[in-house]
């Protein structure tokens, strides 16, 4: 049993391998031009992917968070070891708003997914509101309330004092640069012109930390490949 | 000459792009990587908790940012477990399961076979719900987590008996590349728990949550560069890990390579422009 199942098993590693190559390689030919086995490949992908989402939210979250918990004897092939737990009722209520979500399939009751709907973005809302008024707002206007003069345990701190004046003055002139009821010129102005400055400095860090991502995926392709490729030459799997 | 080369063909930069990749993985190229203290926060804040300590360890990316995310979770994991923490890994991305079956191969099985699962690591598996999940697991962990990824319930894991409640954490280290990840670790669980919270993600995502550091992110590490700074940090601790921990800084040889090319393309580009510029005729010039 166990060998057969071991061959199984460097088998299916060896068809995941093969088939990853050739759909990688599939993507790759649109840097040439678009052409028919990118769009299999990229189809293949939003199908495949649709699929996996539902099958994991159905069986990490449906079964033991609310068919596990409405009714735990229902589960005991999958979860034997909440079946005995006691049933809870109120998930009736999330199963209810479910169900009015999936009304929107049919037209005469479509209304009443509204009521889920409304529920669903009240609560994120409410939610949201709260947590990105304290760690977004609140927090972040905390934090730049930075002392000009910085001291540590040697003393006067140049390098926290730069560092800190860079903080505020930045923070300041990206304000001011967005500031529209007065007219942007004298000293104004060149806080403004100091702003854009700054949103540019963060636009271009920005844009180098994307390019260094592309290179990292690119990376993680090629190594792929060179997996692949070895496989393909001296018959090894990669470990 | 200059202008020939600002019409320059595409399909030539990406081939250019491809040998920058290619040539330096194929030869090994390996640079030296130095730990900046924005990640080396995040080192010795592991470093100092005592053994025992609870970490959470999430995984919100999927396959798409393998390369970026996987080598610091599995850094990560590796030097919670020599620290003698234990380690309870989650994710909140559907995707984010395969990835840490991966780690649990390549780190636990392989470097620490004698950890007992459900007593000195666990692996809660992923669950649906975004931001939602952290706000319930904040107010009542095993409601968010009511079993594991092999589906054993909260209740029967004895070392989930401690965590009732995100604050039961002594630190939590969110691996993530979008949302829901890291952004919302910090807002809806490090923040209102007052729970220490470092974060790795994604070279893209990594200049919207610099903001969040040192405050209410104690380290982050951004993109590939972040995952090696955090591999020599550990290497550099724990020599015994030098060939296991460093998928990170074998890939940064290339990195470096393609962004010389990429910095030579902007260059020749902009002469190429201003070439042009000069060649073009003035208006309100009489020739």
């Amino acid at each position: 049993m166990f060998p057969n199942l071991a061959f199984n098993l460097q088998a299916a590693q060896v068809l995941e391998l093969w088939i990853g190559a050739f759909l990688t390689l599939m993507i790759f030919s649109f840097l040439y031009k678009d052409n028919p086995f990118y769009k299999f490949a990229e189809h293949l992908f939003v199908g495949v992917s649709a699929a996996y989402w539902m099958v994991q939210a159905f069986w990490s979250t449906l079964i033991p968070n609310l068919f596990g918990k409405l009714y735990p004897p229902m589960v005991e092939p999958f979860l034997p070891e909440i079946a005995g737990n006691e049933a809870d009722f109120f998930k009736l209520i999330p199963l209810v708003f479910g169900i009015f979500l999936l009304m929107r399939l049919v037209p005469p009751w479509a209304v009443v997914a509204r009521l889920a709907m409304g529920l669903v973005i009240g609560f994120a809302a409410g939610t949201n509101l709260t947590r990105y008024l304290q760690s977004d707002f609140i927090s972040q206007i905390d934090h730049t309330l930075l002392p000009l003069i910085a001291f540590d345990d040697a003393g006067f701190s140049l390098r926290e004092t730069i560092k800190n004046l860079m903080v505020v003055s930045g923070v300041v002139a990206g304000l001011i640069y967005f500031f529209f009821s007065a007219e942007h010129k004298g000293l104004f102005g060149k806080a403004s012109r100091y702003g854009i400055w700054v949103l540019m400095v963060s636009f271009g860090a920005a844009f180098g930390y994307t390019v260094m991502a592309r290179i990292s995926l690119l990376t993680g392709r090629m190594n792929f490949l060179g997996d692949w490729l070895t496989h393909m030459f001296s018959g090894n799997l990669p470990t | 000459m200059l202008q020939k080369l600002g019409a320059l063909d595409r399909r030539i930069i990406f081939v250019l792009i491809a040998l920058a990749v290619i040539i330096p993985l194929a030869v090994g190229l390996v640079f030296p990587v130095a730990t900046t203290p924005i990640v080396q926060n995040i080192f010795d804040s592991i470093e100092a908790l005592p053994p025992g300590s609870k970490v959470l360890l999430t995984a919100d990316y999927g396959p798409s940012t393998e390369p970026e995310n996987q080598p610091m979770l599995e850094a990560v994991a590796r030097h919670c477990l020599e620290k003698d923490l234990r380690l309870y890994v989650a994710s909140i991305w559907a995707t984010g399961p395969p990835m840490i079956e991966q780690m649990i191969g390549k780190v636990i099985r392989a470097d620490f076979p004698d950890l007992v699962e459900g007593e000195d690591w666990c692996n809660l598996g992923f669950k649906a719900g975004n931001q939602g999940v952290i706000n319930s697991a904040y107010s009542d962990f095993h409601n968010a987590f009511p079993t594991d990824a092999r589906g054993q319930a909260a209740a029967n894991i004895p070392m989930l008996a401690e965590v009732l409640r995100l604050e039961n954490f002594d630190h939590i280290v969110a691996i993530g590349s979008g949302f829901p990840g890291v952004k919302e670790w910090v807002q809806f669980g490090g923040d209102p728990a007052g729970v220490p919270t470092a974060g790795g993600v994604t070279a893209v995502e990594a200049p919207l949550l610099y903001p969040y550091y040192p405050a209410q992110l104690l380290g982050l590490m951004g993109g590939l560069q972040g995952a090696a700074e955090y591999e020599a940090a550990l290497v550099k601790a724990y020599p015994k890990y030098t060939e296991s921990s460093r998928q990170a800084i074998k890939n940064m040889g290339p990195q470096t390579v393609a962004h010389l090319v990429i910095i030579a393309f902007i260059v020749i580009g902009n002469l190429a422009y201003f070439s042009s510029e000069r060649a073009k005729p003035k208006l309100g010039v009489k020739s």
